[in-house]
């Protein structure tokens, strides 16, 4: 995917102006705090299990070639072919050749967050061969042409009624006089529309949350079901992960899986869990007849031994985004490439480069939310701070932007985004309060003073405390 | 590709210091030969009848339905009278399972048992778990002919059979008797963990059933007095 990271200003502006995308966020956003919240409290053992998932993963990372290795071995036994791809063009080019090799003309497609960085899409529909996203939320962007806003709700920021514009324009075969106006009448539509593709596929894409290389086995994670019909009913099921993805065991993965779900939707487990191993046996009266796994580096592998490799622990959970108070102010799309929220701002710099992506790292008010609720334990705010060392040494960033307070300096500095500063601090109170728009209204100051511990009169205008700061 | 490969490694490889390589060897391979359990949550631990009250509570709390029979013999009586009771034809597709073959189908004589793969037309399956999670009220399905995987994912409603000392306190259980039976390191093709029927949250976090999958899933317990 085309990186518009270094639009970054201009599409934060866009977003605040945005009222439709606002309304989206300060509805949805409190709802994924809350669940999270309520499973954690369910299951007491959740914080030892996130020290345990921390250091299967940092085991992993010490030893990831031997894995790597040892998990391709067993793929291969299992019947199935592994691709290398070191970059984007590399594995899709792999996929591509697939594709080829079986004629395919239709590729059904699980939710794949891979997928989109590697512009999958896009290269498929130049080869002749027609994606079709099966994840309802991912499903509803491809209809609008847009990359995801959020890791694990591609689609959080559309309302129902763009959804059902959207399918009256493109369900041009069905009545154009039905009822749309209840969401279950959209899922019921999409179902129908998806289902025949499942059918029709010749080729089933899915990505990977985890790969076990005790057995060869690929794992997805999803609640629709789509995943599983996307990979059983084709000719071919091809699996695109990235190295780090790699865990040792089942057990190993069974201990991140139940950190996983928790963190992301605040369900205990997701409604399916499904670990595939090589193609479909002599005795199988279904599955895919091959098994492809391409396996992405993309600029991973230079983060290993570096300040940034924790970063390469996360399990794409989203948790960081839902209760980061800038994610929630301007939506995923203002970040400007595949990963938002503050994993995208550390990963991002690392995948395509800091001087493309050097606004990312001030997206944060260090509030340190992100990192309390990682399951991974990643702590982002620090890696954000590495990333703004990285820039300043490499003199990216203007100078007064260089002392001051992350994305307070930056934004105070450009008076337009004002109104970006206050509603950071307002999504900031409502992310610490837990409560749905509780604090919304608050003056800026009194939200700053309060979760920072600096002494600021009553009353004064967030710009008026920067502008004392800088001289004082 | 396969210079691809080999530049992977090396970069890999050559990221600052990993340590002595035989002690990385030997980490590596103590790790997978002998697989360990790390912290097993206590919610599922506990005996039979504990197990099965959780597994029942985590079920129905993600929209399942659980029924629990004393005699194998009524399962066919009982699938029929779920069919009816959800305004669904007396049809169903179960895989060649042989416990699911010697159930005494004669007993249900409306009813029509069709062996095989789901077809797009199925509108209910049966399959036999492996076994059933307490933790998180999960059923577990293995590919084969005896239960083929599109039987767990087409038909609008899921039957699912499950005795009741299949059921494991945790996943960890299950992954114990997999390497039993199918030996270290090697898996059936498929392993579903299914927790509750199809939902998709996707559309301003209204959550909805079903999805993609099945719209009921209905979870019959055997347990033998
Ligand atoms: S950084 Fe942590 S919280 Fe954010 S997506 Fe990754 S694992 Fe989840």
């Amino acid at each position: 995917m085309e990186a518009k990271t270094a639009e970054f200003t201009s599409n934060v502006a866009r977003a605040i102006a945005d009222s439709q995308l606002q309304g989206t966020m300060t509805e949805t956003g409190p709802r994924f705090i809350e669940k999270r919240a309520k499973a954690r409290a369910g299951l007491p053992e959740f914080d030892a299990l996130r020290d345990q998932a921390r250091d299967i993963k940092d085991h992993v990372l010490a030893h990831l070639d031997l894995y790597l290795e040892r998990y391709e071995a067993k793929v291969v036994e299992s019947g199935g072919h592994v691709h290398w791809a070191e970059t984007a063009e590399e594995a899709r080019a792999a996929i591509l050749g697939i594709c080829r090799k079986l004629d395919a003309k239709l590729a059904t497609k699980g939710k794949s967050m891979i997928s989109e960085e590697i512009g999958l899409n896009q290269a498929l529909e130049a080869a002749g061969v027609t994606p079709v996203e099966t994840d309802l939320g991912e499903y509803l962007i491809q209809l609008r042409n847009e990359p995801p806003s959020h890791i694990i709700a591609p689609a959080v920021h559309l309302t129902r009624d763009q959804i059902e514009a959207d399918f009256r324009k493109a369900h041009t075969h069905l009545d154009p006089n039905r009822d749309l106006t209840e969401i279950p009448t959209l899922v019921e539509e999409a179902r129908t529309v998806l289902r025949q593709k499942y059918l029709d596929a010749d080729v089933g894409i899915t990505g990977a949350n985890f790969l076990i290389a005790e057995t060869g086995t690929s794992i997805i994670v999803t609640n629709e079901g789509n995943g599983d019909l996307t990979q059983t009913l084709p000719k071919a099921h091809i699996v695109i992960a990235s190295i780090e993805k790699i865990v040792p065991t089942l057990e190993d993965a069974t201990t991140i899986l139940r950190v996983l779900a928790r963190s992301a939707t605040g369900q205990d487990f997701s409604n399916y869990t499904t670990f595939s191993t090589g193609p479909r046996r002599p005795e199988d009266p279904d599955g895919p007849g091959e098994y492809h796994v391409v396996i992405l580096d993309n600029g991973r592998s230079n983060v290993l031994g570096t300040e940034f490799q924790d970063m390469l622990r996360c399990i794409r959970c989203g948790a960081c985004l839902n209760h980061c108070p800038v994610y929630q102010a301007v939506g995923g799309h203002a970040y400007g490439w595949v990963y938002p929220g503050p994993i995208g701002s550390v990963v991002t710099p690392a995948l395509i480069g800091i001087e493309k992506a050097k606004h990312l790292p001030n997206a944060s008010t260090f509030c340190g939310r992100c990192e309390e609720v990682c399951p991974m334990r990643i702590p982002l705010p620090r890696l954000l701070r590495h990333w703004r060392e990285k820039e300043f040494e490499k003199h990216l960033t203007p100078g007064a932007v260089r002392t001051g307070l992350g994305v307070w300096a930056y934004f105070a500095k450009r008076p337009k985004l004002y109104q970006f500063g206050t509603r950071v601090a307002a999504r900031l109170l409502s992310v610490m309060s837990g409560k749905k728009g509780r604090l919304a209204s608050l003056p800026l100051a009194q939200g700053w003073t309060r979760y920072r511990d600096m002494p600021a009169p009553q009353g004064k205008t967030f710009q008026a405390m920067w502008k004392e700061r800088r001289h004082g | 590709m396969d210079n691809a490969r080999s530049r992977i490694f090396a970069r890999i490889r050559s990221s600052a210091d990993k340590g002595d390589e035989t002690a990385r060897v030997a980490a590596v391979e103590a790790r997978l030969q002998h697989p360990q359990r790390n912290l097993v949550p206590e919610r599922g631990q506990g005996d039979e009848a504990h197990r099965i009250e959780v597994f029942v509570r985590m079920m129905e709390a993600v929209g399942g339905t659980v029924e629990i029979l004393r005699d194998l013999n009524d399962v066919p009586a009982s699938v029929a009278t779920y069919l009816r009771n959800t305004n669904r034809p007396a049809m169903i597709r179960r895989g060649r399972d042989e416990y699911l073959a010697n159930l005494p189908w004669h007993r249900a004589q409306t009813l029509t048992v069709k062996e095989g793969r789901a077809e797009d037309a199925d509108t209910a399956s049966l399959t036999h778990a492996f076994a059933g999670v307490a933790e998180t009220g999960t059923v577990v399905q293995l590919s084969g002919v005896d239960n083929p995987t599109t039987l767990n994912f087409m038909p609008e409603a899921h039957i699912v059979l499950l005795e009741a000392k299949d059921i494991t306190a945790s996943y960890e259980e299950v992954w114990t008797r997999l390497r039993d039976i199918y030996g270290p390191g090697q898996m059936p093709r498929t392993v579903n963990m299914i927790s509750g029927p199809s939902r998709t949250g996707d559309i301003e976090q209204t959550i909805v059933r079903p999805a993609h999958g099945p719209k009921d899933m209905h979870v019959i317990i055997v347990r033998r007095p």
